[in-house]
């Protein structure tokens, strides 16, 4: 088997540079990409654009870059649970794309398989309709919408083997599997690192075709944004 | 009385039938599961990637991989499942969610809606709002009538930035339950012991007030 695994998040983050495109995986905290974020914010590496479902937490998460000022552009569906985000996009500091969390995925999606544009009727008639390609489909207004071109992909899965097959746990799948292969280079840390005959095929959920770069990942923080409990 | 958020859950609570796929946005749509029918089957879908998505777990047992669109920590029923973002939406967007219940700041008897953005006040994104209004069939909105300055909420025009256009059928309020028809509000139910009148005075849009209006059973 092609051996796509590399020795750690160094290795897997070279050829990083100021002012690319990042797809980051997650949804809130959950399945968020910590070890190759902690590596961005050692490189220092400014003026990125991040395409995320959201945007971290003041302290943690892609909030880690925002701290630093690394980040020149977000894209985003939602960025709610952030005082500096917020800051910085007031105050013009920071360019800041919301679009539709479907069409976010599809945007991945589509970059993935190699399809430039696609239809949605999200957004019709809003703001983020504003200058974009429209036309009626079935009766239905529907707004003209792009794949993401982007530099590197950084996902997390929750157990992968050295030919670079991916298995994600509950909801911390979510954008991850549909940024991998969405960029020119997909980097993907993993909770435990197999190799390549131990996963059952059956049960992968992205082939290793879709990703350049494995590692195992190290300490793993998972934390949890909002602990909502019932008593026993 | 008006109602409480609570009550305003219960009610809503009504239109969900056996067998309905539902997405509960945040805030007074998420109480409703508290309310619907145990004698009846129905999944929960979560945006984020879950259908089957079950209540908050128990104390120590939380998963910082399970979580609902909210970002809260939740549990899985016996056949859920889950998946990536895409395919999250390939549910909403290709129908295949029969109910979708979410919040508003403002609604319009066209059955534009509002609930993402306050210019210059509030910008948190629309996360999958736009696309669940874009696409459902079958919208309610749960919302305050009016807002704290007791302004209506109702309105013959929206103010604020769209959501989406031409998609909500239906809105429950503390005060009402209305149906868009042809441009404007049918009143259909009114809360216990709230007159027509008050609704009609916190009602900016056009009102369509037809015989007895009858109080909300729960």
């Amino acid at each position: 088997m092609i051996n796509k695994t590399v020795k750690d998040v160094t290795t897997a983050c070279k050829g990083v540079k100021d002012g690319m495109t990042f797809m980051l995986g997650g949804f809130g905290l959950s399945g968020i990409p910590e070890n190759a974020i902690a590596q961005l914010v050692k490189l220092n590496v400014k003026q990125v654009t991040c395409i995320s479902n959201n945007a971290g937490v003041d302290d943690f998460g892609l909030g880690l870059l925002l701290q630093k000022h690394q980040i020149k552009k977000m894209i985003s569906s939602y960025v709610g649970e952030n005082a500096e985000f917020e800051r910085q996009m007031l105050s013009g500091e920071l360019d800041v794309e919301l679009i539709p969390q479907g069409t976010l995925a599809q945007r991945c999606l589509a970059a993935q398989s190699g399809v430039p544009a696609f239809y949605t009727p999200a957004g019709y008639g809003t703001e983020v309709g504003e200058g974009k390609e429209s036309r009626e489909f079935n009766g239905k207004m529907h707004l003209l919408e792009h794949a993401f071109n982007a530099d590197f992909a950084f996902v997390k899965a929750w157990k992968g083997d050295t030919a670079g097959n991916l298995i994600f746990k509950g909801t911390a799948r979510n954008f991850n599997p549909n940024m991998c292969g969405a960029a020119t280079i997909t980097v993907a840390e993993v909770e435990e690192l197999v190799p390549a005959g131990e996963l059952d095929p059956n049960q992968i959920h992205i082939p290793g075709i879709f990703v350049q770069r494995i590692f195992q990942g190290e300490k793993y923080e998972k934390r949890i944004e909002q602990r909502t409990v019932r008593k026993k | 009385m008006a109602l409480s958020k609570e009550q305003i859950a219960q009610r809503i609570a009504k239109e969900v039938k056996d067998g309905y796929y539902v997405n509960l946005g945040i805030g007074i749509p998420t109480l409703v599961a508290n309310f619907v029918r145990d004698d009846i089957e129905v999944e929960f879908q979560s945006e984020n990637g879950i259908l089957g998505m079950g209540p908050f777990p128990f104390e120590g047992e939380e998963d910082a991989d399970l979580i609902n669109a909210g970002k809260q920590t939740i549990t899985a029923m016996k056949g859920a499942s889950f998946f990536d973002s895409a395919k999250s939406f390939s549910m909403i967007r290709g129908q295949h969610v029969d109910l979708t219940i979410l919040g508003a700041m403002e609604v319009a008897q066209n059955g534009d809606i509002a609930n993402w953005k306050i210019p210059g006040k509030m910008v948190k994104g629309m996360g999958g709002a736009m696309d669940l209004v874009a696409s459902a069939e079958n919208i309610i909105v749960a919302m305050m009538h009016t807002n704290r300055a007791g302004e209506s909420k109702i309105l013959k025009q929206c103010s604020l930035p769209l959501t989406g256009v031409n998609c909500v059928k239906k809105v429950v309020t503390n005060l009402a339950v209305l149906e868009i028809e042809d441009g404007k509000f049918r009143l259909l139910e009114r809360a216990p012991g709230v007159s027509v009148e008050e609704i009609d005075a916190a009602t900016e849009g056009n009102l369509i007030i037809d015989g007895d209006i009858p109080e909300m059973t729960f």
